[in-house]
């Protein structure tokens, strides 16, 4: 039953020691009701994302079910359960920029960074999304790398714009 | 009670200020359709089927939530309710495998009986489906999410009534499913199999795994010896399957159809129910009397094994050591009857027919090995057994009244109220008291460890001593009583715990749709089998007198232990 969500360990092998941060956070909330989420906000600021075992922990030490968080952990797009990248890639797949050719340039970012939509890079270099408009319609196909905007794409253009990141 | 006065369809109707739409509809006849609602979980107003009119509101409201008020005008029966229950019905088919040919819930689906009641009779919606994996990785339930409606009555099952919280709604949107925690499969979730889940779904989203082809095989096996033992709550609950009413006792033409489907012998579960009083009951003494760990806690109840192991691992050696009835029959199956008909026990396929979807998981635990071989071979239950007479073509109402075979077919009321919550208690109590004092009991009834109340207590005095016991039925009791036993609140002597509602006559193997009533009358059906019965006390059992006397030796001795006693461990998943 697993498919997208791989649910990686935060200690990434380093041992358990990170889940102090966590603690720090859950100390703040403790006994606190309707604190779910900015328990989860605060603890993906901590780590990046969201962990398996800080979801498990969060769930431990505040006495909800497991389950409960993980739907409310997939429920809202802000939450990430997987590492992000250290550069953020939204690609706009909006109407202008669909109009305009964004389904190559979406290719070419897959090809170059050999990742499909939704996914990080092994490396944890990129992680590559799809947006519905940055709002840059007239730029269109347009992309955003972190901040900065990039627009009047081309499939051509897209492995110099991302050698520019690392 | 205060009650308001609304009018339904033109009818005035009296109907309690607490009431929603839909129970003061439905009290006053009028059937609405749903299929989110379930009368004994928490409403959740997800499906949009049981939608009405309230004059006065700006659209149509779902009546399974929508609180009464006085003076309030329903009308369930108008051209826009009838258009947009059926334009709701119609968007659920178009994400619905058009299957029900070879569905395992053919004929007995909901959503199936809705799209016919509304007579939908084209899906005028085409458009992306659903396309997730099976999750079949277990031994007792498979999850087809492709045929979820997403009516979340699984979940609310899950956490309401037995307080597992092993589902949830994952995701959003177009993309929402129901799943465990990291959308693992039930085998790596903290799921008990009880199946409960099972039994609220109204599609075959959740369905018990199907062995019956399994079964058939090995019937068909000349080299085969195929002997099959029915649990007591089977009996009262099969009728249901094959068109007869709730409460039904079809224990005789059950036995006389299995004879028909091909069992070589047919035998039965109530004969290691009275085998299981006599080495849990002086296990029972045992502790009692020598400073043992109290409360004891029964361990017949698969489901409710696989809960403390997972939930409470630290209070595992309260459980009685005593294997259920299921797995002792087992055991002696390949040994001593084995021995005594001069069968190589290789030859033997050991099945059992049982209210329950935890016991395919019981029989498959790699320690349920004592005669060499897996004890119990397959698990079939009620719900797959009335399937096999239906292929068999077997007209079960004019089938013959026939007895068990002996000598594992020999029993007494004792056993038979194993399918009923209290009834494992009141089984231990009638021969417990007995062998403690060396007196007949005058009454054996203990009208106060039955019935369908959640939590039951009773003081029986044994003897010079006052036994303090308690019942509890459905897994959430169950964590009651544990958090209890925890926090040593309980001074209990002995708790009989099953997980599902009602005990076994409950169980999600059982028939379907199930509901309190439908559960009252199986329960009435196993007291009135009870009553019936020649003998009512285990210790009477002269079948199990011979056991002792020519095989097993002594209760607790050191054949039982061998055959007859298992073990627990803490399990690790999700």
């Amino acid at each position: 039953m697993k498919d997208n969500h791989e649910n990686k360990c935060c200690c990434d092998g380093k041992g358990a020691g990170s889940m102090a941060k966590l603690d720090g956070i859950l100390a703040k909330y403790q006994g606190m009701k309707g604190a779910l989420i900015p328990v989860l906000q605060e603890a993906q600021d901590a780590y990046g994302y969201l962990p398996k075992d800080v979801i498990v922990s969060i769930g431990e030490k505040m006495n909800i079910p497991t389950s409960q968080i993980y739907g409310v952990a997939t429920f809202y797009a802000q939450f990430h359960l997987n590492p992000r990248g250290k550069n953020i890639v939204r690609v706009c797949q909006g109407t202008a920029c669909h109009v305009r050719g964004a389904k190559a340039v979406l290719k070419a970012l897959e090809d170059t960074l050999k990742v499909t939509a939704g996914k990080t890079t092994p490396d944890l270099k990129f992680t590559l999304e799809t947006v519905a408009c940055i709002g840059a319609c007239g730029l269109s196909p347009c992309m955003m790398v972190n901040d900065d905007t990039h627009g009047r794409l081309t499939p051509e253009i897209i492995p110099e714009i991302l050698s520019r990141y690392s | 009670m205060e009650m308001v006065n609304i009018t339904i369809d033109g009818q005035k109707v009296e109907v309690p200020k607490t009431a929603t739409v839909l129970e003061a509809a439905l009290a006053t006849g009028i059937k609405v359709p749903t299929l989110c609602y379930h009368p004994e979980l928490r409403p959740e107003g997800a499906c949009r089927v049981c939608l009405v009119e309230v004059e006065g509101a700006r659209s149509l409201v779902a009546s399974c939530v929508y609180p009464v008020n006085e003076g309030m005008i329903v009308r369930t029966n108008t051209k826009a309710v009838r258009e947009a229950r059926k334009t709701v019905v119609e968007l659920l088919l178009a994400n619905h495998p058009p299957d029900c040919f070879t569905c395992q819930r053919n004929l007995n689906c909901e959503l199936q009986s809705i799209a016919a009641d509304l007579g939908i009779r084209e899906i005028p919606f085409e458009g992306e489906r659903k396309n997730l994996p099976l999750d079949a990785n277990n031994p007792s339930l498979v999850r087809d999410q492709n045929k979820c409606i997403l009516c979340g009555r699984c979940i609310r099952a899950c956490s309401e009534r037995q307080g597992v919280h092993v589902y949830s709604f994952v995701n959003r949107g177009f993309g929402t499913t129901v799943a465990p925690a990291f959308m693992t499969g039930l085998d790596e979730a903290p799921c008990t199999y009880c199946g409960q889940c099972a039994t609220v779904c109204p599609t075959a989203a959740i369905v018990e795994k199907d062995d019956t082809d399994a079964v058939w095989q090995a019937i068909s096996d000349p080299k085969k010896h195929v002997v099959v033992q029915t649990a007591p709550a089977v009996r009262v609950a099969l009728g249901e399957a094959l068109g007869m009413k709730s409460g039904s006792i079809v224990t005789g033409k059950m036995v006389a159809a299995l004879r028909r489907l091909g069992f070589d012998k047919v035998f039965d579960t109530d004969f290691t129910a009275d085998l299981t009083i006599l080495e849990e009951g002086n296990e029972f003494i045992q502790r009692l009397t020598t400073g043992g760990k109290l409360p004891m806690i029964t361990s017949c109840s698969p489901g409710w094994v696989n809960f403390i192991e997972l939930m409470y691992p630290d209070l595992l050696d309260h459980l009685s050591t005593a294997k259920s009835p299921q797995q002792m029959f087992g055991a002696l199956v390949k040994t001593y009857y084995a021995e005594k008909q001069g069968i190589d026990p290789k030859d033997i396929v050991s099945v059992s027919i049982m209210p329950c979807t935890a016991k395919k998981y019981e029989c498959t635990r790699p320690e349920m090995n004592s005669s060499g071989y897996q004890d119990v071979d397959y698990v079939l239950t009620t719900r797959e057994l009335g399937r096999m007479i239906r292929q068999a073509g077997l007209d079960f109402g004019k089938l013959p009244e026939e007895e068990y075979d002996a000598p594992l077919g020999i029993s007494t009321g004792a056993g038979v109220i194993f399918g009923a919550t209290g009834g494992v208690m009141e089984a231990a109590l009638r021969t417990v008291a007995e062998v403690v004092t060396g007196q007949e009991l005058g009454c054996i009834d203990f009208k106060n460890v039955r019935g369908l109340t959640g939590i039951k207590e009773a003081v029986v005095p044994v003897g010079d001593l006052k036994v303090k016991v308690a019942v509890a039925h459905t897994l959430q009791n169950a964590r009651e009583m544990l958090e209890k036993i925890r926090a040593g609140e309980a001074d209990y002597h002995f708790i009989e715990v099953m997980a599902c509602p009602g005990g076994c006559i409950g169980g999600g193997g059982q028939p379907l749709p199930v509901c309190r009533e439908v559960r009252q009358a199986r329960v009435d059906a196993i007291y009135e089998c009870d009553t019936c019965m020649a003998m009512r006390k285990s210790h009477d059992n002269p079948a199990v007198k011979e056991l002792y006397d020519t095989w097993l030796g002594k209760p607790l001795g050191e054949k039982s232990h061998k055959y007859l006693h298992t073990h627990y461990h803490p399990q690790h998943r999700g």
